[in-house]
């Protein structure tokens, strides 16, 4: 094999890699759309506050002490204990139920029957709060996350793949970082967990029912409150791996929270409503970004990743106003 | 009492249709016209200007701009920030090449070639909509400011890839520059501000406006009646993306002096436009300089209560007000998702009433 053939492998599969990386992101958006209709803007503001929160409880941090420190003068910082990961995960997931009952309570609960506009915007309204509340709670420095995840390229593939070259060419392995691996692993995990749960359990059909009508879901006695509960303590949830794995990838930062926007071109191909096409979607915009990057980014300047998915969704819709997997949109007067 | 109908006889179908048609709102709006081109520069000191005012004015025009887009053409757009570099760049790029061109012609212009990009930007309308195109208009957004940003003839090839507002005149009165007053600033804002509200007002009510109006309310149901789907979204993004392309110019020349468009023109810039018009409230024009004024005023007010009155850290200040803008943004849509403007009209209901209602 030519050693350009392989290099462009290399990039198709960091691309896959980082595709299941939006993904992550994205099955968030589904699971909340599908199951209330809201658009949430949150989930990337969602993943970077989990990610804040497993560091903040892992390392000990003293919540609010920016603030405290302000009021009152004193010099607090950490309690001065380490806990556990395993500990500080299921923790974070106790948080993250605890908010999504008080997203429920305080804004869901008040805002039903308003159009999808009003609930879009009060999710963001919700991510404007979160970034400050978990600024003021945890402080905004850079932490690093450490749970434990190997991270760094993997040796073995490279001394694997060093003899596919052709003789003679200077290729010296491939590159793929053991993180992206198992990232890849956790999405499946989670994809099919999810699709088990969703098909298996009472829950799950529950949640679908709701998802098909709430009218008459409502009328054969599911209660839209504890579906609603359980979604985004479940979208809450998926946010914690997010923000876990990018948060390993990249720091816990407040760049985090941009993921989101990352993964919305990604729910546009996919459709909004599906959780395969949200993989699928999120497969394509990371291999395509890539391969762009690669082929034709350095023509024009570079950093073409910036835009190319949304360009990439755009001329997609056109063709398929309802992403690849989405519902068919029929309208009647 | 004071505050009715009662006595003011309408007997032309001109003084009918009249944009306020109480006397006493009549009355209030030529006042706060006075006021703020007679009063208020000789009395606004340059802090007041420059921080509170001329940006005020500037963020009005944008939200009006995009309160057409998504209150009046139903079509949610997330590309203000891009559409807002374009206005600057091509502010920027009139303002050095004809170095003679008077300010007036230059902002107008850069309005026109802003159009012109949003129109292209805005037909994948035609095909796309609701959330997906929120979506797609985030293409503009990301694209646009790729595109200025990498491409140095933009820029002029400067080394730091920045912007710098030249000093440039109209009627002989320095307008940007360094040696600007801020007075003089604030007054050729207010100009551009009232001129694109009387346009905005005029447009919305009139046959265009109406086209718009038709297919935010059902695209399919208005097509059968016989509205162009074509030429209302295009001219409501060309309309929309002048203003903001006015409103960029402006933010550039006037207010900022010198930008760089990933840090001045970001997604950020999109959101904070949008809010405007949602918590001004959608589809209204005075609704658009409300949701500026509080967007404007609020975060002004916070630093001075919490860092000057309090002597808090700033950046413990700056978490604080993205607490206190998220929790403002969601109690505004649970109390009145309407926007401001919709608790003005209910309070003008009242006064009618007042005070014996009964």
């Amino acid at each position: 094999m030519s050693a350009d053939f392989l290099y462009t492998l290399e990039v198709i599969l960091n691309g896959l890699m980082a595709g299941v990386m939006y993904s992550l992101v994205a099955l968030g958006f589904v699971l909340i759309f599908k199951a209330s209709g809201i658009f949430n803007y949150a989930q990337g503001v969602m993943a970077l506050f989990a990610a804040m929160t497993l560091v903040g409880i892992q390392t000990g941090q003293i919540p609010f002490a920016h603030l405290i420190n302000a009021i009152f003068g004193t010099e607090m910082h950490h309690f001065g204990w380490q806990v556990p990961a395993f500990l500080a995960i299921i923790l974070t997931v106790g948080v993250m139920v605890l908010f999504a009952m008080i997203v429920e309570k305080y804004i869901l609960h008040h805002l039903v029957n308003q159009e999808p506009i009003i609930l879009f915007m009060a999710t963001i309204g919700l991510a404007y709060f979160m970034e400050g509340f978990g600024d003021i709670m945890w402080g905004s420095e850079i932490k690093t996350m450490d749970v434990g995840i190997p991270s760094g390229g993997s040796l073995w593939l490279e001394e694997y793949t060093l003899g596919w070259a052709a003789e003679g060419e200077r290729y010296w392995g491939m590159y793929i970082d053991k993180l992206d691996m198992v990232a890849t692993l956790v999405a499946v995990i989670l994809v099919v967990s999810l699709t088990l749960f969703s098909q298996y359990t009472k829950t799950g059909r529950a949640l679908r029912a709701v998802a098909d009508d709430h009218q008459a879901a409502l009328s054969v006695g599911i209660s839209l409150r504890a579906i609603w509960v359980i979604v985004w303590s479940i979208a809450g949830f998926v946010a914690l791996v997010a923000g876990i794995m990018w948060g390993a990838k990249s720091g816990v930062q407040f760049s985090l929270s941009l993921i989101a926007l990352k993964a919305l071109p990604v729910l546009m191909l996919g459709g909004f409503t599906s959780i395969p096409g949200a993989i699928i979607g999120g497969l394509i915009i990371g291999v395509g970004e890539k391969l762009f990057e690669f082929a034709i980014g350095p023509m024009i300047g570079g950093a073409t990743e910036n835009w190319f998915a949304y360009v990439l969704a755009l001329m997609f819709l056109v063709f398929r106003p309802q992403g690849l997997f989405g519902e068919k949109i029929i309208e009647r007067v | 009492m004071f505050y009715r109908e009662s006595g003011d006889f309408k007997k032309t179908y001109r003084d009918d249709s009249q944009t306020f048609p109480i006397k006493f709102d009549r009355r209030r709006y030529y006042v706060v016209m006075a006021i703020a081109f007679l009063v208020l520069p000789w009395f606004i000191t340059d802090y007041i200007a420059n921080a509170v005012m001329i940006p005020f004015l500037v963020w009005a025009i944008a939200a009006l701009g995009l309160n057409i887009l998504v209150g009046y053409c139903g079509q949610l757009s997330l590309g203000t920030g891009g559409f807002m570099a374009v206005g600057a760049y091509a502010t920027y790029k009139l303002m050095t090449s004809f170095p003679g061109m008077d300010m007036f012609s230059v902002v107008l212009l850069s309005g026109f070639i802003t159009a012109f990009v949003g129109m292209i930007f805005g037909l994948p309308s035609l095909r796309i909509k609701g959330f997906y195109l929120a979506v797609a208009t985030l293409a503009a957004q990301f694209f646009l400011v790729w595109l200025l940003n990498k491409v140095p003839w933009f820029y002029n090839y400067s080394a730091s890839g920045q912007i710098t507002a030249p000093e440039r005149s109209m009627f002989g009165i320095i307008i940007t520059g360094p040696y600007a007053s801020p007075v003089t600033g604030y007054l050729f804002c207010l100009i551009l501000a009232i001129g694109l509200a009387w346009v905005a007002r005029n447009l919305t009510r009139g046959r265009l406006g109406r086209s718009w109006m038709a297919i935010r309310d059902m695209d399919i149901a208005a097509e059968i009646i016989g509205v162009n789907p074509l030429m209302a979204k295009l001219s409501a993004f060309a309309v929309s993306s002048f203003f903001v392309g006015v409103a960029g110019s402006l933010f550039f020349s006037v207010y900022l002096g010198a930008a760089e468009v990933t840090e001045a023109f970001s997604i950020n810039v999109s959101f904070a436009v949008l809010f405007m018009v949602i918590i001004g409230g959608l589809g209204s024009i005075f609704g658009s300089f409300v949701g500026a004024a509080f967007m404007v005023l609020m975060p002004v007010l916070l630093k001075n209560i919490l860092v000057g009155g309090l002597g808090w850290p700033t950046d413990l200040a700056a978490h604080l007000e993205f607490i206190i803008v998220g929790a403002l943004i969601v109690i505004f849509l649970i109390v009145e998702p309407h926007g401001l403007a919709q608790m003005a009209r209910v309070l003008k209901e009242k006064l009618r009433l007042w005070p014996f209602p009964h």
